[in-house]
């Protein structure tokens, strides 16, 4: 065999020896890093367009920070929970600007890898199983969300967004206010055969929504009370809550601080349960 | 080489016994039974809905059995699925090839599946390419390829992690027969090898290149198992003669034919006469008067096996 190049030593001696592929290695191996498998592997398929996918990661927070946060800073001369409003402003768009796009991909691509480019079926005739291949998905979103969100905080800087070197913790808050969105809807995503409106009506009725009322461009305790139920469900306002208490430290209870991170928490574990048991079901139907 | 867990082999590659596969009240497969030797080539033959695809999806654990023992190199493909299909080289039914990848990037991509290092993928990818007669067309986008190299593509897929069974799903549908003959070339050689192959099929002269030993399915039951040979032996004559006498006159001629043969087929627009001696037959119809408006004498084949154990063609 040719001598290893990209591969560890020891990764090719264990699965391709002497006598060929070693099959129980392959199975081996496979049985614990299947989904970092399908993870890099569905990373192929970015890399021809991922001067769009940067673009789209900077030119986001550039409207928004320059739009919102000047823009809209230039009307609101007063602070906003002890902060000038583009600082009060900035952590949310980041969690806001983030979690949508974990919520885009939740539905068109997933329905996609069965529907149409069928990547889901063909990975399941491999070694890797449907639940590894949930989580690959799963994996490769994280990877994703956290590239958006660090490309927004840096983009921050210039300006002068963020008055704190902790505000740095808002890139793994949005990650997982994105993976909250975004394992939820896999799940659903992997049930529907046919596109009809389901997708737009998830849009328009749960994630806009849950956009307007995350606390990001005013204080979620500016509505009524009947309206604010809205954002208690939305896993936008729990990060963006916690992102303000890390990027400017908000004054807040640490008895919230602990349970907006438990409910994201319990939106990604329930969504990844429901994701790995619908995949398998799809994949094995 | 650690072989742990797998059996020695000379048992069984595949071993199927009540195999039971029910959606609803619906039988797919309907409790087969058959076993598969190491290195040979082995058909499935029958028209479609027979439950030949449910049966090798089965044996590659992608959908779950309803009952019955299934065991595939020793293991179940259902509790060791990841151990099974590391084996296994799967050919599906349609083409799932990544359209907007290249040749040769779809055999490295699949290959990370199974987490083989791409020090080995890179070479082994050129392997496969030629291997498929496909080298010239390596950097070419997928959707720009024909149908046939698409197939050969997806077959080559399937050979990444050299496995030791080779699952192919009809694999010669929608090709022309020139591209159908490069393939079975191409399985040829690969049974060479030693791997073993497992083909499912509706075409019986597939069948019959292809397969040592094949089971014959119609509404998920094995109706019949045998060499080619053996069963167009055991179930035709040696030569067929066909008649046709126009669809107006052909259910009226039967009569007149009915000793001629041991056995008479009446189709929509032809009559089947099986005989081991098809030229003496026809020289006898032609002797009564009766004036076939064309006839012609062929050999016997596994379409005119399942005709006689279903009553049906195997295309309907």
């Amino acid at each position: 065999m040719a001598e290893p190049t990209t591969a560890t030593a020891s990764e090719v001696a264990t699965v391709v020896g002497t006598g060929g592929v070693d099959h129980a290695a392959l199975a081996a191996r496979s049985r614990v890093w299947g989904a970092l498998h399908v993870a890099q592997r569905q990373w192929v398929n970015e890399i021809p367009f991922i001067h769009i996918v940067l673009l789209t990661a900077l030119g986001n927070p550039i409207i928004y920070l320059a739009a919102m946060g000047i823009g809209l800073g230039a009307l609101v001369t007063s602070q906003v929970a002890g902060v000038p409003y583009l600082i009060f402003v900035a952590p949310a768009l980041l969690v806001s600007t983030v979690a949508t796009s974990g919520a885009g991909w939740g539905t068109w691509p997933i329905m996609g890898g069965f529907k149409w480019e069928k990547n889901y079926f063909a990975a399941s005739a491999t070694s890797v199983t449907p639940g590894q291949i949930a989580l690959g998905e799963t994996i490769g979103m994280t990877a994703r969300l956290i590239l958006q969100g660090a490309a927004f905080w840096v983009l921050g800087l210039p300006f002068n967004a963020w008055h704190s070197p902790w505000s740095v913790l808002t890139v793994p808050i949005a990650m997982l206010a994105g993976l909250a969105f975004f394992a939820p809807l896999a799940a659903y995503s992997a049930t529907i055969e046919d596109e009809g409106i389901q997708f737009n009506l998830i849009n328009r009725i749960i994630v806009m929504p849950m956009f307007l009322f995350a606390g990001t461009f005013f204080p979620l305790d500016v509505m009524p009370i009947y309206l604010q139920w809205i954002g208690w469900i939305s896993p936008m306002w729990h990060g963006t809550q916690l992102a303000r208490v890390a990027a400017f430290g908000m004054a807040y209870p640490l008895e919230g601080v602990v349970a907006h991170l438990l409910v994201l928490v319990a939106y990604v574990a329930v969504g990844l349960v429901l994701m790995r048991r619908n995949f398998f079901r799809r994949l094995t139907k | 080489m650690s072989e742990a867990g797998f059996r020695l082999l000379d048992v069984s590659v595949i071993h199927a016994s009540e195999l039971r596969k029910n959606y609803g009240d619906f039988a797919a497969v309907d409790g087969i039974s058959f076993d598969v030797a190491p290195g040979e080539s082995f058909g499935l033959l029958g028209p479609n809905g027979a439950g030949k695809s449910t049966t090798m999806r089965m044996i590659g654990g992608t959908l779950l059995r309803t009952s019955g023992t299934l065991e595939v190199l020793g293991l179940d493909p259902e509790t060791r699925g990841p151990e099974v299909r590391a084996s296994l080289g799967v050919v599906p039914q349609s083409d799932n090839l990544d359209e907007e990848l290249r040749a040769r990037d779809n055999l490295i991509v699949y290959g990370r599946y199974f987490g083989l290092p791409l020090s080995y993928l890179k070479p082994k990818a050129d392997e496969l390419l030629e291997f498929a007669q496909l080298t010239e067309k390596a950097n070419a986008k997928v959707n720009s390829l024909s149908g046939g190299m698409k197939r050969r593509l997806t077959i080559a897929r399937g050979l990444v992690n050299e496995p030791r069974v080779l699952l192919l799903d009809e694999p010669t549908t929608g090709l022309d027969p020139q591209a159908r003959h490069i393939l079975w070339d191409r399985l040829f050689r690969l049974k060479e090898q030693g791997v073993t192959l497992v083909v499912t099929t509706h075409f019986m002269d597939e069948a019959e290149q292809l397969c040592d030993r094949l089971v014959v399915m119609d509404h998920g039951q094995i109706v019949a198992e045998g060499s080619p040979s053996s069963l167009i032996k055991q179930y035709s004559s040696r030569e067929v003669a066909e008649v046709r006498f126009g669809s107006e006159r052909n259910a009226a001629m039967v009569d007149e034919l009915r000793d001629l043969a041991g056995r008479i087929e009446v189709l929509p627009d032809r009559i089947l006469m099986y005989a081991d001696d098809g030229e003496g037959l026809l020289e006898e119809v032609h002797r009564r008067g009766l004036n076939p408006v064309t006839s012609l004498v062929r050999r016997s084949s596994l379409e005119d096996v399942f005709l006689r154990l279903t009553g049906r063609s195997l295309i309907d």
